[in-house]
């Protein structure tokens, strides 16, 4: 019996039945570039960069939708595909204002072309994903020019209407990834195509701001955007150049531990994206709290100095002299009442560490079992 | 949760109870919404007709504090149709019979006179769920926080058994953790009665082990006071100092006032937190904290997934670590606490707790475990009770429905429920400080339903003083389609208008959990 084998590149890949070529190449790190599919969701089909060739097929196929067959050999970089995907990456340069200087570039040096970028920004509304843009790589990667070719002009403004998310149209490439992550991947069915062909947008509800909408700005759409039309309301616009790490945790709102990475710039969080795809339990979903309600950690009203209350009022005071006087006090009640006649409330909001040692301290130490936390609340 | 998260898409049939889901725990909402869109059955069952239900197959409306009733129905229908599990009754259970007797007068039509669920309803729901191959029960505080919610907890876990849905993918008995670590709160031993890992206090070998580990005498044997304990405690005099970290319950608690009179009774309070609370206010000495940015350690997701928590900035000011600052306590007080990092301390943890033996930090450096994971080669048990339960085989409790505590009348003649909204958490000491979620949810409201508007003859968005025999709040009306004739929704989020100066204090005589989902109130405009 013949295997579920295919080949991709000269590679020999097991496959599942029904599983497309796509899926192939990912599982197996082969980098077959994509705009607008969206893992676990029904391809869209829309941005037919995925296109591929089949020895002995004429046609190029869309390697998101064909399903592979025993002893397909398939090639992801031939002369011929790369001919196409730059044909197809020049008409989504085009359609819009893609003005991220790729367009006008003549060298291969991404640093020259970097510095060349520097120069020009400020003298224009430079996009703001510059450099964290699907299409701009590709562009680059293939060499796209299109230098001379007028922006695409935009009949849709620009929507700030809401706290969150910005909606920037005239960067919109239509592939869709904002649709399927709302109605496929957080299934909040807020947004979807409207209008036809060159009238073609995403709306929400019958075309109102997100704010009037169903959204819930979980931002899965902001995720997944290749390109700038789905941005941040804050963050990274000013601040592209500078020094930027992410830091992988847990997120500290609900129970289900959702799996962030959070963007570190200066000692500040800018920024919160869900974790991988694969990597329970959120594959990379958040919610609104998770990703937007950062600000509590920068806040200028955090506590940084011990208070003792003096005369009814709370004053500063150093850590020796507070933890002095709780120890004291604690000791002072332990021995004159008993031990149960002190509580303690641990929390499930600190770490397990924190909350072991909040236990351990309460039976080691104060000698009493009068412990709990807020489960009950 | 039984089951894990991701089990969720696979179930067969999905029965939510007492949850908001999509608000209270939206990521996992999209596990349970996706499972719909591959054509999983799903069933809602809550007195408020919340998002969720635009998902479901079907949303049943039963009367607040009816739950025992309808699940003893679901389970009477099962029976009389022959439809439970047999097998799974026979093998892993026992006490089938008492449990038989019990629900036997719980007919469709007697649990329509006391739920208002629809006998057809009922009917379906129960068949669906006993012939689905594989069926998941999610829940939440709509089921706990009731006088009866230890019983009702039961009766889910009963109704799970009937149909043969536990110790399997897709099926299980998931309870939804509100907090972030409530599950690792617990695990740890932050409860009155169990040490870590849930050994008893009062086992003499768990303490004498224990004694010998952190070289202490003397562990007090007596299971201690649970937190609403403590505040009745604090209240009539017998408690005379507290030691709050990282909560507000002058927010959470019910009854506010009673609380407060607890809390300004104490001879002596310390609170520990990342900012000024209403609780931190009337403490005696404020320690300031870590947020969980600036920490490493662990979280224990709803799942029993023991998460990394990794540094990411520095901490403001001259704020310490929650386990540094209890450190420099216990060592004033002279036992030495002296961890080099928290990394050491969760060393010490797998050493003395059984479920987490074999977790290390370089193990779930990439992706958590679920507990119990006993040894080092072990892979962690996403799904518990597969082959038996914790005391061996399943027992049936067979359990009457019980009203609750307060009932309405012609002066409180509202039922008030209360929760949380998308855009806030808890008492909103964190998301309040995001200006675009006080944007989205600026202030307290009281969600009604569009007939008790027209009863009361009010407009929409009219200030409206809120009282229950404990209290009153002023707080603004908003219709809207979740809230049904009768019963009215208030978030409890909001120091303003605090829906917990309404609610009852009174508690389920096991868990001590107390019964916010159900109290009496009654509604004038504030002019008047």
């Amino acid at each position: 019996m013949e295997k579920n084998i295919i080949t991709i590149n000269e590679n020999l890949l097991a496959f599942e039945p029904g599983e497309t070529i796509l899926s192939i190449a990912q599982r197996n790190k082969i980098d077959i570039p994509t705009l607008c599919h969206l893992k676990n969701t029904i391809p869209t089909n829309t941005c037919k960069i995925c296109l591929v060739e089949i020895k002995g097929k004429p046609e190029l196929v869309e390697s998101c939708k064909t399903e592979a067959c025993i002893g397909m050999v398939v090639f992801s970089e031939s002369p011929k595909v790369v001919k196409a995907r730059k044909k197809n990456i020049g008409r989504m340069l085009a359609s819009g204002n893609h003005n991220c200087a790729i367009r006008d570039f003549d060298t291969d040096d991404w640093t020259s072309f970097q510095l060349k970028v520097l120069e020009d920004d400020g003298k224009e509304d430079l996009c703001p994903v510059w450099g964290d843009c699907e299409l701009q790589d590709l562009a680059y990667r293939y060499q796209v020019k299109t230098k001379g070719m007028p922006l695409g002009e935009c009949q849709y403004e620009k929507e700030q209407a809401n706290p969150f998310i910005i909606r920037d149209f005239s960067r919109c490439i239509l592939c869709g990834r904002c649709v399927k992550a709302c109605c496929e991947i957080q299934v909040n069915n807020a947004i979807q195509f409207g209008y036809k062909d060159k009238d073609l947008k995403i709306i929400a509800k019958d075309d109102v701001t997100l704010k009037d909408s169903d959204c819930v700005f979980c931002g899965e759409c902001l995720q997944v955007c290749p390109v700038g039309a789905l941005i941040p309301d804050k963050a990274f616009r000013d601040d592209r150049f500078k020094d930027t790490h992410t830091v992988r945790t847990t997120c500290s709102f609900c129970g289900v531990g959702c799996q962030m990475d959070l963007f570190i710039q200066d000692n500040q969080i800018v920024k919160i994206d869900g974790a991988d795809i694969d990597l329970p339990p959120n594959n990379a979903s958040l919610c609104v709290k998770g990703r937007f309600g950062f600000d509590f950690v920068h806040s200028k009203e955090r506590l940084t100095r011990p208070l003792i209350k003096k005369d009814g009022k709370q004053v500063e005071a150093s850590w020796d002299e507070a933890l002095e006087l709780v120890a004291q006090k604690f000791t002072a009640i332990k021995e004159e009442s008993r031990p149960d006649a002190l509580g303690v409330l641990t929390s499930a909001r600190i770490t397990n560490e924190d909350n072991y040692l909040a236990q351990k301290f309460t039976r080691a130490v104060l000698k009493t079992n009068n412990i709990d936390h807020c489960a009950r609340l | 949760m039984t089951n894990t998260i991701a089990d969720v898409e696979t179930s067969d049939v999905i029965l939510v109870t007492g949850s908001n889901t999509t608000e209270n725990h939206p990521v996992l909402s999209s596990f349970i919404k996706r499972a719909t869109l591959k054509g999983k059955k799903l069933y809602l069952i809550d007195p408020r007709r919340v998002t969720l239900a635009d998902h479901a197959d079907k949303w049943l409306r039963p009367l607040p504090g009816t739950d025992i009733a309808w699940i003893n129905g679901l389970m009477h229908v099962i029976i009389k149709e022959n439809l439970h599990d047999k097998n799974f009754i026979e093998t892993r259970t026992e006490n089938f019979n008492a449990l038989k007797k019990t629900v036997e007068k719980y007919s469709p039509d007697y649990v329509e006179t006391i739920t208002g669920i629809k006998k057809e309803d009922l009917i379906e729901v129960a068949r669906q769920f006993a012939n689905a191959p594989a069926a998941s029960i999610l829940y939440c505080m709509g089921i706990t926080q009731h006088i009866c919610g230890t019983d009702n907890v039961k009766s889910l876990a009963n109704l799970s058994m009937l149909g043969g849905h536990l110790g399997k993918p897709g099926g299980g008995v998931n309870p939804l953790r509100g907090q972030n670590n409530v599950q690792g709160a617990c695990d740890m031993g932050g409860l009155p009665n169990v040490f870590t890992a849930y050994q008893p206090v009062n086992n003499n070998d768990i303490r004498s082990n224990l004694e010998q580990f952190w070289k202490v005498k003397d562990l007090s044997p007596t299971p201690g006071l649970v937190a609403t304990e403590m505040f009745n405690k604090a209240h009539d005099g017998d408690l005379k100092a507290m030691f709050i970290i990282g909560e507000n319950p002058m927010i959470s608690d019910p009854d506010l006032n009673h609380a407060k009179k607890a809390l300004s009774n104490l001879d002596f309070l310390v609170v520990q937190d990342i900012f000024e609370t209403e609780t931190t206010q009337m403490a005696d000495v404020v320690l300031p904290s870590f947020c969980f940015a600036e920490k490493n350690g662990t979280f224990t997701n709803s799942e029993r997934r023991v998460q990394r928590v990794r540094k990411a900035v520095e901490a403001p000011g001259e704020a310490r670590r929650d386990w540094e600052i209890i450190c420099g306590i216990a060592t004033r007080m002279g036992y030495e606490m002296n961890y080099e990092n928290s990394h050491e301390i969760f060393k010490e943890i797998t050493e003395i707790t059984p479920s987490y033996k074999g977790i290390t930090w370089e193990r779930i450096d990439k992706i958590g475990i679920h507990w119990p994971c006993p040894s080092e080669t072990h892979q962690g048990t996403p799904i518990l009770h597969t082959t038996q339960f914790t005391r061996g085989k399943g027992l049936f409790h067979a359990i009457e429905h019980t009203p609750p505590a307060e009932q309405t009348d012609e002066k409180y003649p509202y039922i008030l429920t209360t929760g949380r909204v998308l855009y806030h958490y808890h008492t909103g000491t964190m998301t309040m400080k995001t200006e675009g979620l006080n944007q989205l949810s600026p202030e307290c409201f009281v969600e009604i339903s569009d007939k008790d508007l027209e009863k009361l003859g009010l407009d929409d968005n009219t200030m409206v003083n809120v009282f229950s025999r404990r209290g009153k709040i002023t707080a603004k009306l908003k219709v809207s389609t979740k809230a049904v004739e009768g019963t009215v929704f208030i978030p409890f989020h909001f120091a303003k208008a605090a829906a917990n100066k309404l609610t009852n204090g009174q508690l389920d005589p096991t868990a001590k959990i107390p019964e916010f989902k159900v109290c009496a109130i009654n509604i004038e405009p504030a002019s008047a």
